[in-house]
């Protein structure tokens, strides 16, 4: 185990408490999240008495001035919950709608909305992905146009993750699509707007994730509610995307591996044959050539935390993981079922789960090709 | 107020516990150690009693070892991070009965001049449930076992504690200082969290050999020796009847029970 990036006594008893919280309060629950299509909300303040909602972020801001080693400690932990839409949820809330404006947000921004969100008092959602554009960011249509000192905003957001629970997004949108890649910005929009709505959608999987399309019409926010400059919006969005693919890696090397454990103790338990599933030399090959892909997993994962530790660029070295996590996910899903035969096709089995809840890995945050797309741009073909 | 409460370090109740093939004890390879829930709901009573009365310290004591495998410290550190001001641990790698704790809580006692002293009922790994009621005896202090509710008096000059008891509750008044033993329903202990984590770094831990306890005229001998230790002898197979009548018939002949 490659315990040099979290060894000292804090970060185990930081451990223990997630673990804690995770084995008491969200996996027994993580089926009722399911059916609820989303976490109780009441949890964020639990999460946020416990300090978990700013590890990163300055103490000015309630956050505990940490490095990325505790968000590695907090999201392995968070993956064994037991709902992979609920652990989305929270990095939503840690990791993808806050750090812009925790790095770049006016003070006053920053009390009005990073405070509470840290604290667990108030819900985030980031506001980027288009009907007409995903992987395209800079081809988004959503408009911010000025008016005296409003915004005023029009257009859509889909696939949106904590869309009925947030209370504010971070919006991105045009307004001056003269300028380019200058033309965009990130605005805090809170969720009680008049003209803001939103519906829910339907997914495969991630259950205990409530993820909707979003409606914009005529919605006015001050333009003090800017994330940093005007302008800046889709350089900010692409820093803050690093943040969110690193987490995903994390939390999915520490959900396979946990799967993976399962299936050991299934194939161990279930005969076949007259003998354990896991005597069959396939059944080994297969187990041991998982463990394999996800230890690989894990330690590309490590690598890129030591690197943000270090305060180094890893964007290449994130888009790897990221690709290899997202496959090493879908594979080692794909087996577990397999493995587990009848059952393992059971909304009820982990595996199953798995199966349906990975598939969005390659896609989230960054598809497998546009991640392929950028380090190719990267590597300078 | 000055409080202490006293933990022991213990095999996770949700580890499975084997025993040495000599019987000289469990196999500690791989066990999990946390603290004795008993000691957990201690500290959190002593924590809610600090809360409640300004100006009160609460200062965890300890007696076992300082170093790997048996270091008492990462569970002195959890209740340091649940956000008690101080930890003191008498370092000794033997295993002690509870007379010879109660005699070494006392020295402590001695030197800390608590108000109130709040331990667990009992160690979820020995189950003596003794060294409470043996420390209110060798101090001469009035005790209040099992306690379910725990209240001061405005001055905090008494406690009044509510036990359960067989068939109902029983409420008992005494004058500090005193000692109370924690029963389950006491409360529940809180999570530590990260900014406690993060001041506990700052706190003192301080670690006394136990000769020095000795040289101060405590007496390490004891008056008891483990013996053997076995485990539970094994679950044997169910089986399924066919009938009532069956079922009945099994009962007296075999299980011998009716
Ligand atoms: C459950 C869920 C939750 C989500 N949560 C959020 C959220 O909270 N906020 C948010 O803003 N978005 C969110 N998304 C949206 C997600 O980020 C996008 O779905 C993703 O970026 C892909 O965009 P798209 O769906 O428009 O696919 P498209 O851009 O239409 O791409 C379709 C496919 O084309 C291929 N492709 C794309 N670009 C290239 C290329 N350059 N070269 C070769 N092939 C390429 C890829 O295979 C890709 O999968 C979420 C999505 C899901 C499913």
């Amino acid at each position: 185990m490659a315990a040099d990036i979290y060894d000292t006594p804090e970060h185990e008893l930081f451990r223990q408490t997630v673990r804690k919280f995770v084995q008491e309060e969200l996996a027994p629950r993580a089926r009722e999240f399911d059916q609820m299509g989303r976490i109780d909300k009441r949890l964020y303040r639990k999460m946020g008495e416990l300090g978990l909602l700013g590890l990163r972020y300055d103490p000015k801001w309630g956050g505990s001035g940490l490095d990325w080693s505790y968000t590695a400690v907090m999201f392995e932990e968070i993956a064994h919950c037991d709902n992979a839409g609920v652990a989305m949820g929270i990095t939503v809330q840690t990791d993808m709608a806050t750090p812009s404006l925790h790095q770049f947000g006016s003070d006053e921004l920053r009390a009005r909305y990073l405070m509470p969100a840290v604290k667990g008092e108030m819900v985030a959602a980031i506001a980027v992905t288009e009907p007409d554009a995903g992987s395209d960011v800079a081809s988004i249509k959503t408009r911010a146009v000025r008016d005296g000192d409003d915004w005023v905003i029009n257009g859509s957001k889909i696939y949106i993750t904590n869309a009925a629970t947030a209370d504010w997004l971070c919006l991105l949108a045009v307004n001056d699509p003269e300028a380019g890649y200058g033309g965009f910005s990130q605005i805090v929009v809170p969720t009680d707007s008049p003209g803001f709505s939103y519906q829910l959608l339907d997914k495969i999987g991630n259950w205990g994730s409530d993820t909707g399309l979003l409606f914009f019409e005529d919605v006015r926010v001050p333009v003090t509610n800017t994330i940093g400059d005007i302008g800046r919006g889709f350089q900010q969005q692409m820093m803050q995307f690093q943040d969110e693919r690193l987490i995903a890696c994390i939390s999915t090397s520490a959900g396979s591996k946990a799967l993976w454990e399962e299936t050991r103790r299934y194939c161990e338990e279930r005969i076949v044959f007259k003998k354990p599933l896991s005597k069959m030399q396939v059944t080994q090959f297969k187990l041991v050539e998982m463990l394999t892909e996800i230890t690989a997993a894990r330690e590309l994962t490590h690598h890129c935390i030591r690197k943000r530790i270090r305060n180094e660029d890893a964007t290449m070295e994130i888009s790897m993981a990221k690709l290899f996590c997202g496959r090493m996910a879908r594979y080692v899903a794909d087996e577990c079922i397999q493995l587990h035969g009848g059952f393992g096709y059971m909304k009820e089995s982990k595996a199953g789960r798995a199966f349906v809840d990975t598939r969005l890995i390659s896609i989230g945050g960054g598809a497998d090709e546009v991640m392929i797309h950028y380090m190719a741009k990267m590597l300078g073909f | 107020m000055k409080i202490l409460a006293t933990v022991k370090r213990v095999p996770d109740p949700e580890t499975s516990i084997k025993v040495k093939p000599d019987g000289s004890g469990i196999v500690t390879d791989n066990v999990k150690w946390v603290i004795n829930p008993f000691d957990e709901i201690a500290i959190e009573e002593a924590l809610r009693i600090k809360e409640k009365v300004a100006g009160s310290e609460v200062v965890l004591v300890s007696i076992g070892g300082n170093a790997a495998p048996n270091d008492v410290k990462e569970q002195l550190r959890t209740g340091l991070a649940m956000g008690a001001d101080g930890a003191i641990l008498v370092v000794t790698d033997a295993a002690l009965e509870p007379l010879v704790v109660a005699r070494a809580l006392a020295k402590l006692v001695e030197t800390e001049k608590p108000d109130l002293v709040v331990m667990g009922k009992q160690a979820i790994d020995d189950d003596s449930n003794a060294a409470g009621q043996m420390l209110a005896e060798l101090l001469g202090w009035p005790q209040a076992t099992f306690a379910s509710k725990v209240e001061l008096s405005g001055d905090q000059k008494s406690a009044t504690v509510i036990r359960e008891v067989d068939g109902g509750l029983e409420t008992l008044r005494f004058p500090l200082p005193g000692i109370v033993t924690a029963d389950l329903r006491l409360n529940e202990p809180r999570y530590a969290s990260l900014p406690g984590i993060m001041k506990a770094r700052k706190k003192e831990l301080k670690e006394i050999p136990i000769g020095d306890l000795e040289k101060a005229g405590l007496d390490v001998s004891g008056r008891t020796q483990l013996v053997k230790m076995e485990p539970p002898p094994k679950r044997q197979a169910g089986k399924l009847v066919e009938s009532v009548d069956q079922l009945v018939e099994l009962l007296h002949t075999e299980a011998k029970v009716i």
